[in-house]
């Protein structure tokens, strides 16, 4: 977490809640972690753990298991949508995703694990501008909205 | 609009079966979520979802085999993470292997052809020009739009499964025309003959194209008269690696480009097109990029991705004539290559020459080589895009004479004179 204060200047955070178009439906909370950086799943993140692995990711080592992950594009492989499914059945999803733009490769994960009766997170729009601002916070996703929550402790 | 027709909607609410609803429902939400407004039928379809990546994958396969899913188009099998044939060994734990096992035997189950190769195009999957289909593969997604000219768009995981089972799939991208035509024209013209005479040339160029072009359509002139279809084939998965092309055209080759302005669209469009003129000093970077180590050690060798075909067991055969290999030698195949490899018993002599036939499979999906690591050499675009990171090894490229020379010698002898 506290990288990620480091990289956002505190002036730019946000309190404002954000109207977002649903992807994918649900409610999910958690602390954001907004990549620098679009991703590949297949190939840069660890499917059994949620690690970015990809080395050459600004992010590389962070976990997005529980993280309200806000990606800012995605990239690669078309095995994206499994890697995101066995994230999802192992309990190292994202808590919620936030997307710059839909990549229906990678949901079509989620899709499959609706379709499986599997705890599902859900996906919004939200431009990574916005993600970015978000970085750091603890949100909560869902209706529609993207919600700031009070921080609880200070820094 | 709904997406879905009546008789669509009646599939999703179960008419036809739990598991054709939940294919049903997969296809409607990638329809969604694409912008696609609708559905079209589709003729065939080539799987990549029965590679093993984690349990969850057979668990899904599974619950379409419990709910009677069973395919509705010929549907081929891309490669798993197991050898059935038997030529190799992998090395997955036995958990996996189960869970691999598990998932081939679902796809078996639901109807699927056991291909288990990425070439289904040289296995008699060839669906004819202008028919919609649902392939997965990036490699055989890109040959399947641009040499056989049928249509598709890259179908990942789970909604191959999904369209093959409801023998339809989202109207969108690739499957329209209009979005079918070139907007860069690659000019090779330049080039020397001997450079585009040469096999090595082609993985090559398909690396440059797929890191210059990103996922625009090219038409690329000056390259008629010296095509083959495997060497489509290694451009092809080469440009799949390094960018996301999913259709190319070549002037006088391919069936949208009997020449550059039908494949732009006409001759306004073929004047508003962006001209890039391919030189050797790009084509000499991209191959530069394409190996990761340095020295003159080599390990391992691996061929044959995408799978080999005949005529390049062929080749092989011939550059190695009668030679011992030094080195392990893996050349990765389809099992209709090695049936017809068997048939007149050149299976034997090259494995008793030190070859290793990896079937259904291939090593970078799954571990068969050596888990020491080291350096990988390969004539293969796509095995040196993903081999580091998949393998662990570092990787020399060169031609497919560069890999067996080494292989004989044991350690790397390459011809570089080709490039300079």
């Amino acid at each position: 977490m506290e990288l990620n204060t480091e990289t956002v200047p505190m002036a730019t955070a946000t309190t404002e809640t954000f109207a977002v178009e649903d992807l994918l439906p649900g409610t999910g909370s958690g602390n954001v972690l907004a990549l620098t950086a679009p991703i590949s799943f297949w190939g840069g993140v660890d499917p059994r753990r949620g690690t970015i692995i990809d080395a050459r990711h600004p992010q590389c080592g962070q976990s997005v298991a529980g993280r309200v992950l806000g990606l800012p594009g995605t990239i690669g492989s078309s095995s994206a949508s499994s890697v995101l499914l066995e994230l999802v059945h192992a309990g190292h999803a994202p808590a919620a995703l936030l997307m710059h733009e839909p990549d229906a490769i990678l949901l079509l994960g989620l899709v499959v694990a609706r379709e499986m009766g599997w705890p599902t997170p859900p996906a919004v729009r939200l431009p990574a501008a916005d993600q970015a601002r978000l970085a750091g916070r603890d949100v909560t996703v869902g209706d529609g909205q993207v919600r700031p929550l009070p921080a609880a402790t200070g820094p | 609009m709904p997406i879905l027709t009546p008789d669509e909607a009646a599939i999703a609410a179960g008419e036809a079966g739990d598991g054709a609803a939940m294919a049903m429902r997969i296809v409607a939400e990638a329809a969604r979520l694409m912008g696609a407004p609708r559905l079209i039928p589709v003729a065939s379809a080539h799987i990549d979802g029965a590679l093993y990546h984690g349990d969850s994958g057979t668990l899904f396969a599974e619950r379409l085999v419990a709910g009677g899913a069973k395919v509705a188009v010929r549907s081929t099998l891309n490669v798993g993470a197991l050898d059935l044939v038997g030529c190799s060994r992998g090395r997955l734990p036995p958990h996996e292997h189960e869970m691999a096992r598990r998932m081939m035997r679902a796809y078996e189950a639901m109807g699927c052809a056991p291909t288990w190769t990425c070439a289904p195009y040289q296995a008699g999957h060839r669906p004819a020009v202008g028919t919609d289909v649902a392939w997965g593969e990036s490699n055989a997604v890109v040959f399947c739009n641009s040499v056989l000219g049928a249509r598709t768009n890259r179908y990942g995981d789970f909604l191959d499964i999904a369209c093959a089972v409801v023998a339809r799939a989202p109207d969108y991208g690739l499957h329209q025309a209009a979005n079918r035509k070139a907007t860069v024209v690659v000019d090779c013209t330049a080039l020397s003959p001997a450079l585009r005479a040469a096999d090595v040339f082609w993985p090559v160029f398909g690396t440059w194209y797929g890191l210059a072009m990103g996922g625009a359509i090219g038409v690329v002139e000056g390259l008629a008269g010296f095509a083959t279809e495997d060497r489509l084939k290694a451009l092809g998965a080469a440009a799949a690696s390094s960018g996301g092309v999913g259709l190319f055209h070549i002037a006088g080759v391919t069936p949208e480009a009997p020449d550059a302005a039908t494949a732009c669209g006409g001759l306004d469009a073929l004047a508003r097109a962006e001209r890039i003129t391919v030189t050797g000093a790009m084509l000499r970077e991209a191959c530069t990029r394409l190996s990761t180590a340095a020295g003159d050690t080599v390990d391992a060798v691996a061929i044959g991705s995408p799978h080999l075909s005949v005529d390049e067991v062929d080749s092989l055969e011939a550059q190695l004539a009668g030679r011992r290999l030094a080195l392990p030698f893996f050349a990765c195949t389809g099992r209709h290559v090695i049936r017809a490899l068997e048939a007149d018993g050149r299976r034997a002599s090259l494995e008793a020459a030190g070859v290793t036939f990896v079937a259904d499979t291939c090593v970078v999906v799954t571990p068969v080589l050596a888990p020491s690591g080291g350096v990988l050499m390969t004539n293969s675009g796509k095995f040196a895009h993903y081999a580091p990171g998949t393998t662990g090894y570092a990787v020399q490229y060169g031609a497919l004479a560069d890999c067996v020379e080494s292989a004989v010698a044991g350690r790397l002898v390459r011809e570089d004179a080709l490039w300079s």
